[in-house]
């Protein structure tokens, strides 16, 4: 697989680790909502096709990359910074409301 | 009348004699040919016993596929198993043995195996040695007492123990388009890209390049097929684009067009050449691919089909043709198609006589009639071979009328006198890198065969194009036109071609009858490698299976090392034909990496023996030389204690910490994970990264800190220093340091992008030393300048900056050790002079260097927790940790840390031990409150930590218990069968020692 890291270009995927699913939010800090907090520490979706994942260069610049990745091709969709393109979940929330 | 060499003819250079030896036994073969090839020419027609039924067996191929002639090469000691003789080159000294018989291949013991074949059908193993014991000879234990005696008669060759001394390399290589096969399709696209000046690289197993040219009759361009390749060949290598791997076989196609190969570079050579590996792992990453990997021939399915003799048409053909040998004297062939025509003419023209084509088609071509007559074989339509006859060599085999409509078998049986039969059951396109790279094969009524699919239904990161046989296309005239478009293709060319080279073909239909089995009494193998029979397939289909994956496995049918490269397809057509549905319906299974075997050093080369990258600090020659048991912590290597001559572990720490206790001790603490937290909001970043507060921290003090997981389980704890308002600098234990920063950049990255924070690794920028006890105040303020040290300058939590023997340091006083102590920090290429000059400073005061062991005692004598107890299962409460969760604020974790499961009162919480039987405590050992010995249970917590307390005099542990606090004065014991160790033990509290901290505060 090769992950085409904004700063660095395309790397092979060693030079990167998976962090996880990137449709989750974050609750507001304060917030003692067990049920948001609960799906934000453990539900992860695992779609078969285009996901949106949270990739770090480890091996490379560290930054963080929002990733969207087809988990049956690999095919790689796109690539950016997390760090400043941090949007809503919009994708999730459409697929909670189907 | 055996096989022979002929006089003339092959591309083996007859002036070249090589010696070798099989079995033992001296024999002599030419330069170009493969092992299969000089034995065969020396008349050996027995090659290895079968895996079940230790059947004899001969040569079935001339290649990669080879199912029988499996063979062990030794090398001095070492010994490499199971590699087909078709592949092996010969050289001097090569020495060859056969595999599984016992205790000769002519004579073997377990031949027996044959007679019981119905008991060792298709799930033998299942059926006689699983589930539960009902009567004597059946269920698991019958299977753990037949084990040893089955493993030893299935099998295949045996491993050796001896180190493997040949080197092996890897390496990377990188092309626009990379063509695996050097057929006539795979040397027309190597040439068609390399001339629009693509970097090309071209791989073949074989050594010669060239595919079927080589032992085609055909001409290309007036001139022998073989010469054409030759000189297509030659112009590849004279190119600079050009990278020619020969003997190197392409053996997994990933992502983004990465692909693994093996070439192996030495094999065929008596030494390798200076420098040369012995095999080379290319990962290869290409732009494009061209697949011009051919096609295999398929055998067909009838009794006795395995018989040595009983070979396949082209292998024949090819054994004729490259290698000038005749596997017989008096060949017959049997054959659905058109292809086996050519073998017959091949072997005509080399000498042989070929007294039958046995064709199950009732009406053969006129073309064909032509090219038998030609052979002068007479040809029996609507025939079929229902029998073979023969002990280690084919005798003679048997014909009978069959109605390729309905499979029937009429009228009288036929014998005929022959020591060779050649079969041909069709072509299957080798397709399986494209499977690999996730082609679904689709079906082809035409060709009977599985073809692979149009390029445009491939994976969006694989680009790969397809050329002559591999995609069906069995004609050279064909895998021309095809080989020079895909190379155009692959290199993204678009110039108009030259006139293609023209081919003199024999003709031939590439459409097979649809006929895979004749049903006759007898065993007919499917799976020649794992003697899979037909009527195993069927009885799967009796017994329930019907999905072909089931079918794979209960059979284990395609599941050898040749990984059903020729019984693939057989085996699906009769079991489509069990199922009575279509074989597309059935399906294929997926092919998956390797397509051949791949030698492990391959994948290992340079990287084996300890890989770790070694962590020293930078006192670590002092501390070798200053006579430091190394201890490796992580990739951290530690002194684990500084021995006296004559002294045992335990008394070395005792020593040590004791001494640290009554006067001082330094231990080197550069390994603790350092991180610089820089910038305006690098407080606040802290307040939630912690779950206490460091806004509030003053410029030149320190606060120990604690870390929770988003799920509110404790994570890491260290100290961190505010240097400066923007500036502070985070210590995390050794063995989170890389977690803490991966942790600390998700956070700025992904959650607080707005957070004005900038966070660096400086582990490796600093030495640290602590330093420690009762003398420890009066040791630096004899060697610190620029700077006071005393309680006012420097107190509890305080950070100084000054010079020792004129060196910058900075200066902590916090304690690890429960002793009044002192971390000094000072740039990583001083530390051994800034730890040379604390330990000259130290010597008046009798200062003791102590290590790891030193370190957990006095550790353990405070209650102080570490990674043992701060274990990913552990709140900060069960810790007693709690006074450190600020109320005031959020942080990682406060949200989840009071969910019921993590604050109920069952939770193991952390204690003291005191072995009450004076005996010494083992970590990992369970607590219990009563012993039960024969049947320990009970437990109620377990040792994360345990010593010697030279402070107390006692044996101590750190312990999770469940209840902790409240059973604090209570008995429990401990139990540990494994150890055997039992025994009561007081639980006390975790701080054992100096509990109000009066020593450290002093």
């Amino acid at each position: 697989m090769l992950i085409t890291c904004p700063y660095c270009g395309p790397r092979d995927v060693i030079e990167f680790t998976y962090q996880g699913d990137g449709n989750r939010d974050r609750p507001d800090p304060a917030s003692q909502n067990f049920e948001a907090w609960n799906a934000y520490v453990y539900d992860r979706l695992n779609p078969a096709g285009d996901h949106n994942e949270i990739w770090q260069h480890s091996g490379g610049c560290r930054a963080h990359l929002r990733v969207v990745r087809n988990t049956l091709t690999h095919e790689i969709l796109s690539v950016a910074f997390m760090r400043g393109t941090h949007t809503s979940t919009a994708r999730r929330k459409a697929e909670d409301k189907s | 009348m055996s096989p022979r060499r002929t006089d003339t003819g092959g591309r083996i250079d007859r002036l070249k004699t090589i010696r070798f030896t099989f079995d033992g036994a001296a024999y002599t073969g030419h330069a170009g040919d493969t092992l299969a090839s000089a034995l065969l020419a020396k008349g050996v027609t027995l090659y290895g016993r079968s895996f079940k039924y230790h059947r004899p067996r001969g040569l079935l191929t001339a290649g990669v596929e080879e199912p029988n002639a499996l063979v062990t090469v030794l090398k001095g000691e070492v010994r490499e198993p199971n590699i087909p003789a078709t592949m092996v080159e010969i050289h001097d000294g090569l020495v060859a043995i056969s595999q599984n018989r016992f205790p000769s291949l002519a004579w073997d013991v377990n031949a027996v195996n044959q007679l019981g074949g119905k008991i060792l059908s298709a799930g033998f193993y299942y059926k006689t040695f699983m589930g539960p014991v009902i009567g004597p000879l059946k269920g698991t234990r019958f299977w753990m007492f037949c084990e040893h005696f089955i493993r030893r008669a299935a099998g295949l060759g045996s491993a050796g123990s001896a180190k493997d001394p040949a080197r092996y390399e890897r390496m990377n290589a990188f092309c626009d388009v990379l063509v695996v096969g050097s057929g006539p399709a795979g040397l027309m696209a190597a040439k068609a890209a390399a001339d629009q000046g693509a970097r090309v690289m071209l791989a073949d197993l074989e050594p010669r390049f060239g595919g079927s040219a080589n032992w085609s009759d055909e001409t290309i361009d007036g001139a022998p097929a073989a010469d054409w390749a030759r000189r297509t060949v030659a112009q590849l290598a004279g190119r600079d684009n050009v990278r020619l791997l020969p003997r190197t076989t392409v053996w997994g196609y990933y992502d983004n067009n990465t692909l693994a190969a093996l070439e192996r570079v030495s094999d065929h050579k008596e030494q390798p050449g200076k420098g040369e590996p012995r095999h080379r792992y290319w990962a290869i990453r290409a732009r494009s691919v061209v697949l011009a990997t051919g096609a295999f021939e398929r055998p067909l399915v009838f009794p006795g089909n395995d018989r040595p003799g009983v070979m396949l048409a082209h292998a024949a053909e090819r054994y004729a043709n490259e290698f000038g040998v005749l596997p017989g004297e008096r060949i017959a062939l049997f054959t659905n198609n058109d292809s086996a025509y050519r073998a017959a003419v091949a072997l005509k023209k080399a000498g042989a006589a070929v007294v039958a084509i046995a064709d199950v088609r009732p009406e053969p071509s006129a073309e064909m009639r032509k090219l038998a007559a030609e052979a002068e074989a007479e040809i029996f339509a609507g025939h079929a071979v229902v029998a073979t006859e023969g002990g280690k060599a084919l005798s003679g085999l048997k014909l009978q009328r069959f109605d390729m409509a309905n499979g029937s078998l009429t009228g009288e049986a036929r014998s005929i006198h022959a020591d060779c039969l050649l079969m041909s059951g069709g072509w299957s396109p080798t397709i399986h890198l494209a499977s690999q790279a996730g082609a679904k094969a689709e079906w082809n009524a035409a060709r009977q065969a599985f073809l692979p699919p149009k390029s445009t239904q491939q994976w969006p990161t694989q680009h790969w194009i397809g050329a002559g046989a591999f995609t069906g296309s069995f004609s050279t005239t064909e895998a021309i036109a095809e080989g020079r478009a895909a190379g155009l293709a692959a290199a993204g060319g678009t110039s108009t071609p030259a006139a293609l080279p023209t081919v003199e073909a024999i003709p031939c239909d590439p459409d097979p009858a649809p006929v895979f089995e004749i049903r006759a009494k007898g065993k007919s193998f499917v799976d020649f490698q794992h003697d899979v029979t037909a009527e195993d397939v069927r009885l799967a289909h009796r017994e329930g299976f019907v999905s072909v994956e089931h079918l794979k496995r209960y059979t284990t049918l395609g599941m050898a090392t040749d990984q059903g490269k020729s019984s693939n397809v057989p085996g699906l057509a009769i079991m489509a034909e069990a199922l009575g549905k279509p074989i597309p319906e059935v399906g294929t299974t997926r092919f998956r990496p390797p397509f051949a075997p791949v030698s492990i050093g391959s994948l290992a080369a340079e990287r084996f023996g300890d890989l770790k990258p070694e962590r020293l600090t930078p006192m670590h020659d002092w501390h070798l030389a200053n006579g430091a048991t190394m201890y490796s912590a992580g990739l951290w290597y530690r002194p684990m204690i500084y021995g006296h001559a004559g002294e045992t572990v335990e008394q070395a720490y005792v020593r040590e910490a004791k001494v640290t206790r009554e006067s001082a001790g330094i231990v080197d603490v550069s390994t603790l994970g350092k991180i610089a937290v820089q910038g305006p909001d690098a407080a606040a970043f802290l307040d939630r990264v912690y779950t206490n507060m460091f806004s509030t921290l003053a410029v030149g003090k320190a606060r120990y800190g604690l870390m929770l997981r988003e799920d509110g389980l404790a994570f890491d704890d260290g100290t961190t220093w505010r240097l400066g308002e923007q500036d502070f600098l985070m210590t995390t234990t050794t063995a989170n340091a890389g977690k803490v920063m991966q942790h600390l950049e998700y956070f700025l990255d992904v959650i607080w992008p707005e957070l004005k924070v900038h966070v660096t690794s400086v582990t490796d920028e600093w030495a640290g030393a602590a330093i420690g006890g009762p003398k420890a105040r009066q040791i630096l303020a004899a060697c610190v300048t620029g700077t006071s040290v005393d309680n006012a300058t420097l107190p509890f939590m305080g950070i100084v900056r000054g010079e020792i023997s004129g060196v910058p340091v900075m200066i902590c006083r916090l304690s690890f050790s429960g002793e009044m102590a002192f971390e000094v920090y000072s740039g990583a290429g001083y530390g051994t002079h800034v730890w040379e000059a604390l330990i000259e400073a130290g010597k008046p005061f009798g200062l003791v260097t102590y290590g790891l062991e030193a370190l957990g005692t006095m550790r353990i004598e405070k209650g102080h927790v570490t990674g043992a107890e701060i274990d990913g299962r552990t709140t900060a409460r069960d810790l007693h940790l709690d006074w450190m969760l600020s109320k005031k604020k959020p942080f990682i974790g406060s949200a989840m840390m009071d969910r019921e499961g993590l604050i109920a009162s069952d939770r193991l919480e952390l204690v003291g031990l005191i072995a009450l039987d004076n005996r010494p405590l083992n970590g990992g050992a369970h607590i219990v409150e009563q012993i039960d010995e024969v049947n320990p249970h009970g437990s109620i917590g377990h040792i994360t930590a345990c010593c010697y307390s030279p402070a107390l005099g006692k044996h101590i542990a750190l312990a999770l218990v469940k209840g902790g606090k409240a059973r604090h004065g209570t008995r429990a014991n401990v139990s540990d069968p494994l150890r055997n160790r039992f025994g009561p033990v007081e639980i006390v509290s975790n701080h054992f020692f100096d509990p109000d901290g009066s020593r450290m505060h002093g």
